[in-house]
């Protein structure tokens, strides 16, 4: 009896620790992010990235998120509680995150960052972005075909430069359609109020634009532009079930490949430490189908697309005009350089408004 | 004369939901219980709202419910608050936390689900007159309700016993307690109109507003009613014009951006807030003016038995 008792106990035993040792065996990964998932925007996005990261890996890693996590002082807590979780690589997907996930790196060296959209890095912390801001060359080409007024109707949520370099991409665009096409600005200043998004593209759409446009996460302006006859683009998701006959076509950041790209370094023990700023060529976001457009518009989308992917046509191609009407310095050869687009804090030519702080 | 009338509709529809909020919690205050939950509650009301919507189809089960939502919510802060005699400000402040957890639980399923949209009136003939047809005679029942609910308030408040007993218990509930009012059981019962008020006024931004649920979705407007109430020095008359004039400077700031107006766009966002400070200040100082905070308001109250 005691014997018996003793071997189920040693077998216990040992089924325990090879279950530890399994479990520390697996690559722990980490997610920070801002909102909740279900946002229908930009979490959401990360988290189907992550989905997609255990589908492809999921005998190897471990993955944990949090969600909610407010940027600010909050951010260092919640990234150092999964460094003791013993996460061995973090992903923290917000702007905001940038100086918490710095502080936490220079803390633990023998763990990895990965942030989001920022411009610090580390020996142990890398960053990566995408580059919308050809997604939105595209929007322009099919918004200048596709306005009967002539005017764009755009919603900002904060004027940084990823936003202004949008705008500018846009109109950039159109004009090589329209050369009088008009955009018409409303600045939220805030990424997240579908009640706050919704009276914008009231406002614009009431103002005479045709087709929206938005840089703030909620679907609430498509379902506006639906509800009023008019047509919009999506943003970071698929938004068309807010607007079967209004979505144009939408941005969508499809961050899968990365993290999958980024985990599989880690687990052969290549990571390191570099500044990925990806664009189509390396599907960093994608383009939801274009639909609700004629044939022929859907076709300057394609080619424009295919261009761009194949680094035949660029966004910022120069000569680029400032609003001031002086040609801006060309620094990239025939573009604009990354470091200019990543900066830009200027209109250019053809826009009315005034950016804001200028 | 078009856009003027898309403004005035616009603006309707943005200062409803902080009117409705910030009447109930004008009762609560006015009964002497300061509930900082409100923006908590609303977003309940918001996700029990659309929830039930969603399930049976109906714009007024949706409504009911997160009414109903609200007002448990209420509950909550009634048992510690008033029940324990827990701080009020803190309490209030959980039970936001508390709000926006819940929500985004209860609503979780319903992300990404559309619904239709509460209908708006239509009168033939009254609907369709020029500039003021569709602002007086073409709003959904969540508009008319607002004004009603403010009116009644102010009725209940000023022109019946109730409402001065009420009034009575928020500027000295130990006088109110003597003369043998039960000060506990109409506080907790203005704290229930309040949520109430507060889920309903959650439940009108998926129902009404944007027809689709999101958590979060009530972004901060639970706050500015709570400071509506406090700019409005406590009296319903200046309730609407607060709510109001939030809106509508809300929505003009807007249009002056689309228009090109050259002024920075931070600016601009702040201003409904700056305007209606500065308006508030202005009629506080008028002949008749000066705060009539409720004497007791935030203040915990135990019965000797």
């Amino acid at each position: 009896m005691r014997k018996s008792l003793l071997a189920l106990a040693a077998g216990l035993l040992l089924a325990g620790s090879v279950g530890a040792a399994s479990a520390a065996d697996k690559l722990k990964v980490g997610f920070i992010y801002l909102g909740p998932i279900g946002d229908l925007g930009w979490t959401y996005q990360h988290e189907l990235a992550r989905q997609a990261l255990v589908k492809e890996l999921g005998d190897k890693i471990e993955t944990t998120y949090l969600e909610n996590v407010p940027e600010g002082p909050d951010a260092e807590r919640a990234i150092e509680q999964l460094v003791r979780a013993g996460n061995k690589l973090i992903f923290t997907t917000s702007f905001g995150y940038m100086d918490p996930t710095l502080k936490v790196a220079k803390k633990y060296p023998n763990v990895h960052f990965e942030h989001a959209t920022g411009y610090k890095r580390n020996t142990n912390m890398s960053t990566y972005s995408a580059k919308w801001y050809q997604g939105r060359y595209i929007q322009g080409l099919i918004a200048a075909k596709m306005s009967k007024s002539g005017v764009l109707g755009y919603i900002g949520s904060f004027p940084i430069p990823e936003v202004v370099s949008g705008i500018n991409a846009t109109i950039l665009a159109a004009q090589t359609i329209n050369p009088n096409i008009k955009v018409k600005i409303i600045w939220a200043n805030t990424w997240f109020d579908p009640g706050k998004e919704a009276d914008a593209a009231k406002a614009l759409i009431d103002q005479g634009a045709d087709v929206i446009m938005q840089h703030t996460d909620s679907p609430a302006a498509m379902q506006i532009a639906s509800e009023r006859g008019k047509l919009a683009f999506g943003q970071d998701s698929e938004m068309i079930k807010f607007g079967p006959k209004t979505q144009l076509t939408s941005i969508l950041d499809t961050w899968g490949p990365y993290y999958i790209e980024r985990v599989k370094a880690e687990l052969a023990g290549t990571w390191k430490s570099e500044d990925t700023w990806g664009g189509l060529d390396s599907h960093m976001f994608a383009m939801a189908p274009y639909t609700n457009m004629p044939d022929d518009v859907k076709k300057i989308a394609e080619d424009a697309q295919a261009a761009i992917t194949a680094g035949k046509l660029h966004p910022f191609k120069c000569p680029v005009t400032g609003q001031d009407g002086k040609p801006v310095e060309c620094k990239g050869g025939d573009h604009l350089d990354d470091g200019q687009i990543l900066g830009m804090n200027f209109y250019v030519k053809g826009i009315e408004d005034k950016l804001p702080g200028k | 004369m078009e856009l003027v009338e898309a403004i005035i509709l616009s603006v309707l529809a943005a200062s409803t939901p902080l009117l409705i909020a910030a009447t109930g919690e004008l009762v609560a205050e006015r009964s002497g219980v300061l509930n900082l939950g409100v923006e908590g509650m609303m977003i309940v009301g918001a996700a029990c709202g659309f929830a039930d919507a969603w399930l049976t189809g109906s714009i007024l089960v949706g409504a009911l419910f997160g009414i109903v939502a609200g007002t448990l919510m209420s509950l909550v802060f009634a048992v510690m608050a008033l029940g324990l005699a827990v701080n009020q400000v803190a309490t209030g402040l959980a039970l936001t936390i508390l709000g926006i957890g819940l929500s985004g639980l209860i609503g979780a399923g319903f992300v990404g689900e559309r619904i239709t949209p509460a209908a708006h009136l239509i009168i033939p003939g009254l609907t369709d007159v020029p500039l003021i047809g569709r602002v007086l005679f073409g709003q959904d029942a969540f508009v008319y309700f607002s004004i009603a609910l403010i009116i009644g308030v102010w009725w209940f408040l000023y022109r019946t016993r109730a409402g001065l007993i009420l009034r009575a218990c928020g500027d000295n509930h130990v006088s109110a307690h003597a003369l043998g009012y039960p000060v506990l059981r109409i506080r907790t019962l203005a704290v229930m109109f309040g949520g109430a008020c507060a889920g309903l006024a959650g439940a009108y931004l998926p129902l009404a507003y944007t027809p689709f649920f999101i958590p979060g979705m009530t972004a901060g407007r639970g706050w500015i009613a709570l400071a509506l109430v406090v700019f409005s020095s406590w009296r319903p008359g200046r309730l609407v014009v607060g709510a109001y004039l939030f809106g509508a400077a809300t929505i003009l700031q807007l249009h002056a951006q689309g228009w090109g107006v050259g002024i920075p766009s931070q600016f601009m966002s702040a201003l409904p807030y700056l305007a209606t400070v500065i308006v508030l200040v202005l009629l506080s100082r008028a002949r008749t003016g000066g705060s009539t905070a409720p004497a007791a308001l935030g203040t915990v109250f135990v019965p000797d038995r």
